[in-house]
């Protein structure tokens, strides 16, 4: 919960609309229910930044948990490990504009995901 | 325990979601609305959202959940009040709620309860 007042203070701040601003919350509340459920609890880290004129919301989960073997298929709707929809992974990748995920069995997981302010 | 209050009106039992939720919280609700459907013999459920800023899938999947439950024990669940940036997100999510029917507020909402039942 203190995750998502964070992003919106970020996305407040450099003057997102409120439909941007609520999907960037709702990927940062799917990833960070990841990060808890399947990652056993990790850090997140919320950031604004530059890119030329754009300015954006970039956001950061890692966990040590027991990582991802197929991670087309954790993208999948509906596939899910652990008993949820299924669309956490997926649905925060639709919400934002940029998303990056890096992960192996073992090695935990780290996704990091930005949301760019329209012109 | 933290519990979200339900209301009755008649036949229908009225929930209005106001804080975030988690899990503990809505396991209870689930709890205490089926046993108030019994109860109550209620026909029909009314879910506010208006207060919800955020829907994501823990909480769809929760209302999708109730809808079910209130579905066998023969009582019709609307949810009424979300937010248009919140009905936006939902779609680009991927989240249909489905078997849940909506409504714009709580008096189109009763209506369809009571038209329904």
């Amino acid at each position: 919960m203190r995750l998502r007042s964070a992003v919106r203070e970020r996305a407040v701040a450099i003057g997102m609309g409120l439909v941007d601003q609520t999907k960037i919350i709702t990927a940062a509340s799917e990833l960070g229910r990841n990060t808890i459920q399947y990652g056993g609890g990790g850090v997140a880290h919320a950031s604004t930044v530059v890119r030329g004129q754009r300015r954006g919301v970039r956001l950061e989960f890692v966990d040590q948990g027991p990582g991802i073997a197929d991670i087309a298929q954790a993208l999948t709707d509906g596939f899910t490990s652990g008993g949820g929809l299924g669309l956490g992974l997926g649905g925060a990748k639709r919400l934002s504009d940029d998303f990056d995920i890096a992960s192996q069995p073992g090695q935990g997981t780290r996704v990091t995901i930005t949301r760019w302010k329209p012109f | 325990m933290e519990r979200i209050p339900i209301l009755r009106m008649g036949r229908i039992l009225l929930v209005t979601i106001q804080v975030d939720m988690h899990d503990q919280l809505a396991l209870a609700l689930q709890d205490d609305l089926t046993q108030r459907i019994v109860n109550d013999r209620a026909k029909g459920v009314l879910i506010d959202i208006s207060s919800l800023d955020v829907v994501d899938s823990f909480i769809g999947r929760m209302i999708s959940n109730i809808a079910a439950m209130a579905s066998v024990l023969d009582a019709h669940t609307v949810v009424v009040g979300m937010q248009p940036a919140v009905a936006i997100t939902l779609v680009e999510l991927g989240l249909t709620l489905e078997g849940v029917r909506t409504a714009l507020n709580v008096e189109r909402g009763m209506a369809l309860l009571q038209a329904a039942t």
